[in-house]
């Protein structure tokens, strides 16, 4: 029903990250403990990702996968080791910060904004890259006005890139699942991250619904480039896309490697992959 | 285009506060309406034009500004304040102070009333930024108490407060309410006394009522455009799931504490307009009751939006005049021993031996129509709460929706 007329002169395609820059690795874990009152959550895990590449988590239930998404968002705060970005230690720093460095995310269990539209949760995932005030909004003056249209077209190349566009004005609560997660998908992308991290994007979806998963994954690394760290319990998607993956047990990192490395490695058959193969 | 009202060639025009003619047409008729009022223009409108009436919707239109400002902290951000009473408070004696006339006993700088309201605004605003960090570390029902303490305190203050309030059982007198720009002896616009405005004679009260239409306007305005640019879309991304809304870039103390200001800037300056249009008002004024009847107008309206505001205010002020009205009606019903004289007598209490619920004369048992306005209000909450959480705008969805698809109404 809405034909495309761009006002601000960005589009998707102009964010493409080429990474590269004064720093060794993108993001580095060194040795990042973490423990809940006894329970050790993570122990001594140390791994980094680069530029533009696929990282993949894999562990069974209570590995401590999300825990190191936690770890890395500021949520929790790891009482040993170091978390690096670019060279600067993440370490203390509040969410809202650590998401202004361009780290975005999904959840593993839904966490949009219920009340707001398709529209409304994609737009604010551009608050991070925005600064209209609340004088300038409530007034409306000309950068308010402008930096909304500008929003608007970017959000609505989003909404092309992951097909959500008969959505676009429904209150999320009402979706159906598979595409809540696609919007989540988008509210993290309207952030223009140059990490994202996707907590079990595909967990609770049937083949299709899997396969268009894969697909937008593959192409927000392609054309955006923007590096992702996956945390996926679906093994098959998990050897066809990453670059490498890493295997957490009980909160211990038991190898890191490609995935043709890790199917064969004997300590995760062991501990994890097992029966599957 | 024509023909296709729901296509839009740019966001510009889609994204304009009423995109499509029909509302545009809808907001004309709707001004013109209200614009027409103290006039007596309009048929079906003419009783409107009474000093009674015009008094009771400019107060109306003043709550609105107060119930904007709830909303705002309350509706789009989700955080429960009971304190709004002690932020109108705030507001009032601020703008007592600085417009209001001295004597011995009390202050008043004799300042316009504009600059006193503005104040005002931005002394409750200095407040509840004081406030928020506690919003921060408490959530849901306590702070609501904690908001609620508030109310205490102001209660506590301005009845001790006596060079600013007033003594505690009298009150105090502020400035008049009027418009000039620095020199309070020759008023540009008067807003008090009769006179003839635009050819037409009006009532002080009608010249209020258009003034304050303006500025009421003007707030709603400025909290819709709010509601939608990027501040807005934090305070209900905090609201909805703040974890989630922090991981995205949303920095929650921030954003607590710019709705909390916002919210009582506007609580401030309604506060400010109340008592100078009222013109004469004790300390109990800002007590908890007044509190209430904000979240009343919130939560009945539709919290969050800002239709549900101007809904909800007019729902909760004309309310007490329905119930008056309906007394009213019953007493005649009575007297005149209609065939629904019986049941009116159960209703309501006409002498000292009578039974009855509601009670006209002040005496004996029986609710005062003040409490049953109380009680109503409560009920109402309560029944919205329960049945229509999106309050009467959502209601106006349903209707609107109906209409949508109507003849096909499935
Ligand atoms: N907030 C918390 N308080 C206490 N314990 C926690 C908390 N968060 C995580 N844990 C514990 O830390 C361990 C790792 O949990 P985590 O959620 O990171 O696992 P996961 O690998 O994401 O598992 P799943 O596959 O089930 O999502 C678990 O033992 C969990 O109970
Ligand atoms: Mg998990």
């Amino acid at each position: 029903m809405t034909t495309h007329s761009h006002v601000g002169k960005r589009t998707l395609a102009d964010w493409r990250h080429r990474g590269g820059g004064d720093y060794e690795h993108l993001l580095e874990f060194r040795d990042v403990s973490l423990a809940f009152k006894g329970v050790k959550a993570l122990t001594d895990v140390s791994f980094h990702v680069d530029d533009g590449e696929l990282f993949a988590v894999i562990g069974p239930n209570g590995a401590g996968k999300t825990s190191t998404f936690n770890c890395l968002n500021g949520v929790y705060k790891p009482q040993e080791g170091e978390i690096l970005w670019k060279g600067e230690s993440l370490l203390g720093k509040r969410p809202d910060v650590i998401a202004g460095h361009g780290i975005a995310r999904t959840f593993q269990n839904i966490e949009l904004f219920a009340h707001m539209t398709v529209l409304e949760n994609l737009l604010t995932g551009r608050h991070v890259r925005t600064n209209v005030g609340p004088l300038a909004g409530a007034l409306w003056f000309g950068s308010a006005k402008k930096e909304e249209l500008e929003n608007r077209a970017l959000v609505e190349d989003i909404i092309d890139l992951l097909e959500i566009k008969a959505w676009r004005k429904y209150p999320v609560a009402l979706l159906p699942y598979g595409i809540q997660k696609r919007v989540e998908l988008g509210r993290a992308l309207a952030m223009e991250p140059e990490l994202l991290l996707l907590d079990e994007p595909v967990a609770g979806m049937n083949l299709e619904e899997t396969e268009d998963m894969a697909r937008f994954i593959l192409d927000i690394r392609e054309e955006l480039g923007i590096a992702i760290i996956l945390v996926e319990h679906d093994m098959g998607l998990v050897m066809d896309i990453a670059d490498r993956i890493m295997v957490l047990d009980f909160g211990v990192e038991i190898a890191v490697g490609a995935p043709a490395a890790i199917q064969s490695d004997p300590q995760v058959i062991k501990a994890y992959l097992g029966e599957d193969f | 285009m024509r023909g296709r009202p729901l296509l839009y060639v740019d966001y510009n025009k889609e994204q304009s506060l009423f995109p499509t003619i029909a509302q545009k047409v809808l907001l004309a008729i709707g001004a013109l309406i209200a614009i027409s009022v103290p006039f007596g223009l309009v048929p079906g409108f003419k009783f409107l034009a009474s000093p009674g009436w015009l008094q009771l919707l400019v107060i109306a239109l003043i709550f609105m500004i107060g119930a904007a400002g709830l909303n705002i902290v309350t509706g789009m951000a989700g955080q429960i304040s009971l304190g709004h009473a002690f932020f109108m408070g705030i507001g009032a004696y601020t703008t007592a102070a600085l417009s209001g006339s001295s004597t011995e006993a009390l202050w008043g700088m004799e300042l316009p009333m504009w600059f006193g309201v503005i104040v005002g605004g931005l002394v409750a605003a200095g407040l509840g930024i004081l406030i928020a960090p506690t919003a921060v570390r408490v959530r849901g029902l306590y702070l609501a108490i904690v908001t609620l303490g508030l109310v205490f305190i102001g209660q506590h203050l301005f009845r001790n407060w006596n060079q600013v309030a007033g003594i505690a059982e009298l009150g105090r007198n502020w400035g008049p309410f009027q418009l000039s720009l620095w020199d309070i002896d020759g008023p540009t616009l008067d807003l008090a006394t009769d006179g003839e405005w635009f050819g037409f004679f009006l009532p002080g009260q009608g010249k209020a009522y258009l003034f304050m239409l303006v500025v009421a306007a003007l707030f709603l305005l400025l909290a819709k455009n709010l509601a939608r640019t990027r501040i807005g879309r934090s305070f209900a991304a905090i609201r909805d799931r703040d974890i989630a809304a922090e991981v995205m870039g949303v920095n929650e103390a921030k954003a607590k504490t710019q709705a909390f200001a916002i919210s009582s800037f506007y609580a401030g300056v309604a506060g400010g307009l109340y008592a100078t249009f009222l013109g004469f008002l004790p300390p109990e004024q800002w007590s908890l009751f007044l509190s209430v009847q904000f979240i009343a107008i919130v939560l009945i309206g539709g919290a969050g939006t800002v239709i549900g505001v101007v809904l909800g205010t007019l729902f909760v002020q004309l309310l007490p005049r329905l119930v008056e009205n309906f007394t009213g009606f019953l007493s005649d019903q009575i007297a005149d021993g209609t065939w629904l004289a019986p049941i009116a007598d159960i209703v309501i209490k006409t002498g000292s031996g009578d039974f009855g619920v509601l009670s006209l004369d002040a005496q004996g048992a029986g609710l005062s129509i003040f409490q049953a306005n109380t009680v109503l209000y409560g009920l109402l909450i309560a029944v919205f709460l329960i049945f229509e959480p999106l309050g009467l705008y959502g209601i106006w969805l349903k209707v609107r929706n109906y209409w949508k698809g109507w003849p096909f109404t499935y």
